[in-house]
């Protein structure tokens, strides 16, 4: 009980830190409005053209856009998140003080990523998500079960999430510069998240590749559950998809940071 | 003290400095810039790399693009190639503006630290150059092979004037850009940490410009065409090279204005410039 005691004042540190920031989450706000507009008109011109486009009518198309933008933040595609801190003290050695800690370190970013993706997702979602809904017709659900069942899928997504930031970021151990890397993993995020375009569009192969990544989680499962296309059993299945590749991912992560932790006892801190 | 870098310079192979601020300013640019320069080819891997990255980053929303294309044959009544055509007079522009003065949205970081005025050179150049990335060579690479593509598979029946439209609109262009970053800048002096409002404009803009104006509402075409005239940096004089009809009804002569737009631009950018460093405080840590 007192460790989930310690993890919740990590996370409510991190939301209380980034609440603080509110100039910058306004700025962040504006720009995503700018970008949903721009996307959403050309959604537009691509639906006139092909209506029903990915099982998608129009006004699903320009919701998934303003869904994009209000959850970019929150998922940390193109990165924002713990990891650039975290790549700074691998770099700087302050890490050694982290492993001292009487807390697991996997567990700690964790925590502290929970609390900034919670006030991201207040802070730099709604907004966006209103501005959207009061210039288009939005296709969003009236009953609370379909938003609940949403909530579930956003918050699986932002554990792949994680997992992959704290894969990309304990790489730092052996490139001491994270930066190649982390530039790498924000282009496959974009891409494959389903932010540039959603990933029902993406043609044949490609398209069957990029559902069975894990980055589908981050957008495109949640979306496809606030638009109803995942219902009943498909419901469950998107859920166990999600599931297991943030198991997995977790996993592989615990594995790299004890051969992390190792190297830096061999390097004397 | 002067001397001493004046001499340096000259062994360097740089002419000494003249007297105006123009003058002074590039010169200080150049120093800087190739400071930058030369800390980044200490790691030729690691530039190769950031090269290959920014490269591949900025191809993404061609990507994109192609992807949609693969699905539909007109986007708001364009063929791919003339979506090519707009996407890569933008991006070469941009790119330019980019390279030069891609930085200058680090000022409010830099308000917020109290490292502005630290060196006796125009503040402008010393923003603009800080960081200097060559790697963003990347954009203008793949903008100018996306225009490349376009000119490869359109049917445009040339005219010199045609010809010669093209570098024009890349020159301007980039000085439109430009004078929306260093407006930008300014605003940073103001609002330290909203270096988002500025991306806005500025990736905002260019991504806006890579799609047909006849996709967004008339309302938003006619903001960027006379409030914020990005319209100018492609849309307008690439619809006269493509001999396509601008959705707002503009006279043919409006598409030879963007070097007078962009003078009017950075004029005005200017102003707002030196207000903004005029309002200027140390934050004194």
């Amino acid at each position: 009980m007192g460790t989930w005691r310690l993890y919740t004042a990590v996370a409510a540190g991190a939301f209380r830190r980034y609440a603080t920031y509110r100039v910058a989450t306004a700025a962040g706000v504006f720009t995503n409005t700018v970008f949903g507009l721009i996307l959403a008109y050309t959604y537009i011109a691509l639906w006139d053209e092909r209506p029903g486009l990915g099982g998608y009518d129009q006004s699903q198309a320009v919701t998934y856009v303003w869904l994009g933008q209000g959850l970019l933040a929150a998922v940390a595609v193109i990165g924002g998140g713990f990891e650039d801190e975290m790549i700074e003290r691998i770099r700087t050695g302050d890490i050694a003080i982290d492993l001292y800690r009487p807390a697991d370190l996997q567990m700690w970013w964790l925590a502290a990523d929970a609390g900034r993706a919670a006030f991201q997702l207040a802070g730099r979602g709604v907004v966006p998500m209103a501005f959207g809904g009061l210039v288009f017709h939005l296709a969003l659900p009236a009953d609370a079960g379909t938003w609940l069942a949403f909530l579930v899928a956003v918050a699986l997504g932002l554990l792949v999430s994680f997992a992959i930031r704290y894969l990309v970021a304990l790489l730092a151990f052996w490139f001491m510069d994270g930066a190649g890397v982390q530039q790498l993993a924000v282009l496959a995020g974009l891409f494959f998240s389903g932010m540039t375009l959603p990933l029902n569009v993406f043609p044949g192969a490609l398209g069957e590749l990029a559902r069975a990544l894990p980055w589908s989680s981050l957008l495109q499962a949640p979306a496809d559950v606030l638009l109803g296309e995942r219902t009943g059993f498909a419901l469950w299945r998107t859920y166990a998809f999600q599931a297991a590749w943030a198991v997995g991912l977790l996993a592989v992560g615990r594995l790299v940071q004890s051969a992390a932790t190792r190297r830096v006892v061999v390097q004397g801190g | 003290m002067a001397d001493l870098q004046e001499r340096r310079d000259v062994h360097r192979g740089f002419p000494p400095a003249g007297r105006s601020r123009v003058v002074d300013g590039l010169r200080a640019y150049r120093l800087i810039a190739w400071m930058w320069i030369r800390s980044t080819m200490a790691y030729r891997a690691s530039f190769a790399m950031t090269v290959f990255g920014n490269f591949a980053g900025t191809a993404l929303d061609f990507v994109t693009i192609l992807l949609m294309f693969s699905r539909v044959d007109e986007l708001g009544g364009y063929s791919l190639g003339e979506v090519a055509f707009l996407y890569g007079l933008s991006s070469a522009a941009f790119g330019l503006t980019d390279l030069a003065l891609g930085s200058v949205d680090r000022l409010g970081q830099r308000v917020r630290d109290g490292t502005l005025l630290v060196r006796p050179a125009p503040v402008l150049a010393q923003v603009a150059a800080d960081r200097f990335a060559l790697r963003r060579l990347g954009r203008i690479t793949q903008g100018l092979l996306v225009l490349g593509y376009a000119l490869f598979v359109l049917d445009v029946s040339w005219t010199p004037l045609k010809v010669l439209m093209m570098p024009v609109m890349v020159v301007s262009g980039a000085a439109i850009f430009a004078s929306v970053f260093v407006a930008g800048a300014a605003f940073q002096f103001v609002a330290q940490d909203a270096s988002q409002v500025q991306n806005s404009f500025t990736y905002g803009g260019t991504t806006l410009l890579q799609y047909p104006p006849t996709v967004f509402a008339k309302d938003l075409v006619r903001g960027v065409t006379f409030v914020l005239p990005l319209a100018f940096v492609n849309w307008v004089p690439a619809l006269y090279v493509l001999d396509l009809p601008y959705p707002l009804d503009l006279p043919e002569w409006v598409a030879f204005l963007p070097p007078l737009v962009a003078v009017a631009c950075c004029a005005l950018s200017g102003v707002a410039w030196r207000a903004g460093l005029r309002s200027y405080r140390s934050t004194g840590s």
